[in-house]
């Protein structure tokens, strides 16, 4: 049997720079048949433990094998009902293909590649037509329409509960929308997905942002029984260095809001513009940092570099991002941390950096990075992007007595049911973890979901 | 869709708006903005809120036509509807009540500053008034303010209404003719609270404005309203939009405000969307 994952067709690196389409074209029917039947069909399903919804891979899998691919579609979305999002952005490396048993010798069975294709497959065809299913008339809102506020919804909806999502923004998804660039996850897509997993009846109320618009107390006093916090990671952190406010310099959310929420690669089409010098330096290793490379490059930007000050082996990306960036010609500085953006006239003409060597291991348990004396450099740029990450929105926390919260602001859950502090509020995602995966909110939301269900069902039995 | 429910003319370039937000209006307070897309391929602008009524659930908007999404705002009529209007963003405005106060509206400015003033009047405060604009059309609720403020002075640029200069030359004569106030309340351009806040200065009198940057979303999550405060980097959207006068870098913010002015031309050169 084949040691390797049948390749996935992908546009050219030299194309693809110069478009905004998706980079990875998905499997042919063929293909996905013939990547399914490398599955062994063991018997411990380590697959399955890795997946933080667990998706019945094996069993998922065997049906595309089969050509069954609605019967495979049927499996996948029973355990996740963003399936056609989630094969395109999951880390499977770290998750279920880091488990499977192909994976001791040769590669593991691209996982990632089949849900994808299931999905894709089935949305195809998909009806708009919601299976009925009887309301238990009990009120739960859900507060931010991203992957960890749908995945609640969509399952309590499925169980019958009268949910309305609140969202801040004017479009649902959260960092779907904002943050993933369209060439990575289509947004066409994502709304199609999403629509899908919301056809059960959800309400949906945009423009409205708790803690502002409205306060968790006052939707128990309007008569929702519970509520669901998934109102993201929030605000971008800066170095807090000399310079950062010079123009051209950008947090990671607000490039990539621009880019792909306000369409401003399509200015002036798109009335929302973005600035893009000749050269661009990116600061951070995550999955925004690469995003925002990949965006910069393609917005026109010549030299693009990522700035890390950690080395190769730390880079917390996905594989296939790093993979992906360096086709497209990013150029990767690592072990430099950067200590001043330099400025002419208000506007970045460079950023000062020093080279930094791996001390021992942190709190984190990676090597810590620790700066070479002597080493200052400096190198020309006109446009900095700042993806360190970020700390929670305080919205929420500061307009919620009776919610309990981390020093660093986020929300303090049981990590079984994802119950917070405060009776009848429950929450998941980055507001509780800090910043991670849209797979990790998913299934926060998920089990958040079942608690809020098992409790309502407690109640009326008890 | 939020429904635009009336829309007045109050001078060639400026128009009021109220429209039915109920989400924006059961919370709101003196000092909080909105931002609002007027259609589905629209970007997104923040306006201050100069009034709102939380029972009818109706919140007003006063604006300057002066760029592609104003223009494009303004060619809706009452009855019709713009796709997004989400609010109250921003703190309220920490209003203390005072002996005496006196505002600073320079042109559009007005408007935000109504709400404030009329609340700490309504605290007891007694409270004078500095109107200032280019010319006589441009000032604005002026008939309004009379309803409750003390004195109210106008300066035009030209002369052709009130005292001819700025308002920063008649807040030095009420100061340096023995007027005593508490705090100064200045809204209006970047450039005029610049300079009110340097004389204010002169006096240790305690200065507030309210700063309107470039921003996306107005949580806090895009970080493009940064504004630096007395040395250290704040969101004008969420720890703002009022800050101490004395302790803003205007300078930085002046820039920053003129980081797109060469799309803004674009676009509008253009006639974007057939405006």
């Amino acid at each position: 049997m084949n040691p390797k994952k049948v390749p996935i067709p992908e546009q050219s690196p030299a194309e693809r720079v110069k478009n905004f389409n998706e980079v990875a074209l998905g499997y042919t029917p063929e293909q996905a048949q013939e990547e399914a039947s490398r599955c062994l069909q063991c018997k411990a399903r380590p697959c399955v433990e890795g997946c933080p919804v667990n998706v019945r891979i094996p069993e998922f899998v065997k049906k595309v094998a089969e050509g069954d691919f609605d019967g495979a579609y049927r499996i996948l979305v029973s355990e996740n009902c963003l399936p056609a999002i989630c094969g395109r952005v999951c880390p499977q490396e770290t998750q279920c293909e880091a488990r499977c048993v192909r994976g001791k010798k040769g590669e593991s069975v691209a996982i990632g590649r089949l849900e994808r294709f299931v999905a894709d497959y089935a949305m195809e065809k998909m009806s708009a037509d919601a299976p009925r299913i009887e309301r238990n008339g009990i009120k739960v809102a859900v507060a931010g329409g991203g992957p960890a506020g749908l995945t609640c919804a969509g399952e309590l909806a499925r169980l019958g509960y009268e949910v309305t999502v609140f969202e801040a923004l004017h479009a649902l998804g959260g960092v779907l929308m904002y943050g993933i660039p369209e060439f990575r996850l289509p947004k066409k897509l994502v709304k199609k997905e999403i629509a899908g997993a919301l056809k059960l009846g959800v309400k949906i109320e945009k423009n409205v942002i708790i803690g502002k618009s409205i306060t968790v107390d006052e939707l128990f006093q309007e008569g929702f029984q519970a509520v669901f916090i998934g109102c993201g990671a929030g605000l971008p952190s800066f170095m807090k260095i000399e310079g950062e406010n010079l123009n051209g310099v950008y947090s990671a959310n607000e490039f990539l809001t621009r880019a792909n929420l306000m369409k401003a690669y399509d200015f002036p089409n798109s009335p929302t513009p973005v600035k893009v010098g000749k050269r661009v330096a990116v600061v951070g290793g995550g999955n925004v940092a690469m995003d925002a490379a990949r965006t910069a490059r393609r917005l026109g930007a010549e030299e693009v570099y990522i700035v890390y000050r950690r080395s190769e082996k730390e880079l917390p990306a996905r594989l296939e991002e790093i993979h992906h960036a360096k086709e497209e010609g990013i150029i990767f500085k690592f072990l430099t941390a950067p200590v001043k953006v330099l400025g002419e006239s208000g506007w970045v003409t460079g950023m000062e950096c020093v080279e930094m060597e791996l001390g021992e291991p942190d709190a984190s348990g990676r090597r810590r990075p620790v700066a070479k004396k002597g080493s200052h450099f400096v190198f020309p740029v006109e446009t900095v992007i700042v993806a360190i990450g970020g700390t929670p929105n305080p919205l929420i926390r500061q307009t919620t007595p009776g919610l309990e919260t981390q020093k660093w602001g986020g929300i303090v859950v049981d990590e079984a049911t994802m119950k917070t502090a405060k009776d009848g509020v429950y929450a998941g995602g980055d507001i509780v973890t800090g910043a991670a995966t849209v797979i990790l909110a998913m299934g926060a939301g998920k089990k958040a979901a079942r608690a809020i269900h098992e409790n309502f069902q407690k109640k009326a039995s008890g | 869709m939020y429904e635009i429910l009336s829309k007045t003319k109050l001078n060639n370039d400026v128009e009021e708006m109220v429209i039915r937000a109920p989400y924006v209006a059961r919370r709101c307070e003196p000092g909080q903005f909105i931002i609002l897309r007027v259609d589905d391929e629209g970007e997104r602008i923040p306006l201050t809120i100069a009034e709102y009524d939380s029972q009818k659930g109706t919140v007003s908007i006063i604006y300057q036509v002066v760029g592609f999404t104003t223009r494009k705002l303004s060619e809706k009529k009452a009855g019709e509807f713009i796709a997004d209007f989400v609010g109250p963003l921003g703190k309220p405005t920490r209003l203390h009540a005072h002996k005496r106060v006196i505002g600073i509206g320079g042109g559009v400015g007005a408007a935000p500053l109504y709400p404030q003033l009329r609340k700490l009047s309504e605290m007891g405060t007694e409270v004078d008034l500095i109107l200032g604009a280019r010319n006589k059309d441009l000032i604005i609720l002026e008939e309004k303010f009379r309803t409750f403020c003390k004195n109210i002075y106008i300066t035009t640029d030209d002369g052709s209404y009130g005292m001819k200069g700025l308002v920063t030359d008649k807040l030095k004569e009420l100061v340096e003719g023995g007027n005593q106030y508490d705090e100064v309340i200045a809204i209006g351009p970047l450039v005029m609270m610049k300079f009110v806040s340097l004389l204010t200065k002169q006096y240790n009198l305690k200065t507030s404005v309210s700063l309107n940057p470039i921003m996306i979303d107005g949580t806090g999550m895009c970080g493009g309203c940064r504004v630096t405060i007395a040395g250290e980097t704040k969101f004008a959207c969420v720890d703002g939009p009022d800050f101490d006068g004395h302790q803003v870098d205007y300078d930085e913010l002046l820039r920053r405000q003129g980081m797109y002015k060469t799309e803004e031309n674009h676009a509008c050169r253009i006639g974007l969307g057939k405006v």
